[in-house]
């Protein structure tokens, strides 16, 4: 780690922006789906996603020498795992009403596929701080698209954000937003709108590249 | 202990729960492997078999080892070993036994490792406190949920293959939007029966 010095904000960019989990690579949306009706629900899920992602990513790469590598993927449960029964415990004793409304979805961060795609893909390879680092990239980049979809399903749903009104009460509640379809019609605006943007610039870029 | 008939219960979970439609459940898999109808079928097919039986498997687990001993607190860490476990297991005994089925199934079966609704499955099992036969019945009727969601699924975006859609919405994108319409379609159903 002597000669490569450790690129931060590379790395930020890469799982917030250029690399968002949700938007481009299509990744654990199951759970992305299930509690955006609500931000606090959100937001719950996100930081339980940052910790475990961050901390596994971690814990892989300090074990990568010694893992035999056909049962890494084992491992690699085994640690996730652990760091979600964590999450799971501190839910229960400290924010019992967050941990019914999230409901089977925190269990369900073991087979999220970020957390893996992560340590398959960065830690496996990668010194133990840099893939803490990468991991909670990737972490905030699918707590950033679940806040922004959790934003306008509560928001048209519910008229309140965080639960806090916020809409005037003549406003009529949007019901579908807080049903299941609310869902995949957000996430798939964003996908939209993100790749679009994409192409665009991939576009510009290659004009440029060829004068 | 929920009083509900498990044909209710299998009938609700293809339905008016359906993993896809209504819990998000296995959407990895969903969005990226519904291109194709044999392909679909396959993965789907797969799922509901291995669905059926993990199901039955954690039911077993956690109602005879995990509760004496009171080990609750580990239920996620033995359900996706047992997932993972069986799914192995079941790769070695079918390519000793049914080679044809294990090379057309062949890297579906990993995948079914991380595919969300089986460890959904069998957490909602829990949560909702099913007895043996509500358990097993949840499992299949699950399985053939996910099965239909994705054969269907693939029917469409076979049709819509050569549309011309905008850049940025192909692939994923028009894939939720489609999701998106036929889970209105699937809410027409619940009042026929309804689960929670």
């Amino acid at each position: 780690m002597a000669n490569k010095k450790l690129n931060v904000k590379a790395i930020f960019k890469n799982g917030l922006f250029a690399d968002n989990p949700v938007i481009f690579q299509i990744i654990g949306i199951c759970s992305a789906l299930a509690v955006t009706n609500l931000m606090m629900n959100s937001l719950i899920m996100g930081l339980a996603l940052v910790f475990v992602t961050g901390l596994s990513s971690f814990t892989v790469s300090l074990l990568k020498d010694r893992t035999p590598a056909h049962i890494r993927m084992l491992v690699q449960v085994l640690i996730i795992s652990a760091y979600v029964i964590i999450v799971n415990i501190f839910l229960q004793a400290y924010m019992p009403a967050m941990s019914k409304a999230l409901g089977p979805y925190v269990g369900l961060i073991i087979t999220n596929c970020i957390i893996m795609g992560r340590a398959e893909a960065y830690a496996i390879s990668n010194p133990p701080v840099a893939s803490l680092l990468d991991g909670m990239a990737a972490g905030l980049g699918y707590t950033a698209v679940l806040l922004a979809i959790a934003f306008v399903r509560e928001l048209l749903g519910f008229g309140t954000l965080f639960g806090i009104p916020v809409l005037p009460e003549s406003a009529t509640a949007w019901t579908l937003m807080i049903m299941p379809p609310g869902a995949f019609f957000v996430l798939s605006i964003y996908i939209w709108i993100a790749r679009s943007k994409r192409i665009k610039q991939e576009a510009a870029q290659e004009k440029g590249g060829q004068r | 202990m929920p009083n509900i008939h498990p044909l209710v219960i299998f009938f609700a979970s293809i339905f008016t729960s359906n993993m896809v439609f209504s819990n998000f459940l296995g959407m990895c898999s969903f969005i990226s492997v519904s291109k194709e109808i044999p392909t679909a079928a396959g993965l789907g097919i797969a799922v509901t078999f291995v669905l059926s039986i993990t199901t039955v498997l954690n039911y077993l687990v956690y109602h005879y080892i995990m509760v004496p001993f009171g080990l609750e607190y580990l239920q996620y860490i033995v359900f996706i070993l047992v997932i993972a476990a069986f799914v192995q297991l079941l790769e070695m005994i079918m390519e000793r036994y049914m080679e044809q089925l294990y090379y057309a199934l062949g890297i579906f079966l990993p995948l079914i490792t991380v595919n969300c609704a089986i460890l959904g499955v069998s957490l909602f099992m829990v949560i909702r406190n099913y007895t043996f036969m509500q358990s097993l019945f949840f499992g299949v009727g699950s399985g053939l949920g996910w099965l239909l969601a994705i054969l269907s699924m693939a029917g469409i975006r076979s049709r819509i293959k050569e549309a011309n859609l905008p850049a940025g919405l192909r692939g994923p994108g028009i894939t939720l939007i489609i999701t998106g319409i036929m889970a209105m379609a699937f809410i027409g159903f619940s009042g026929i029966v309804q689960i929670s």
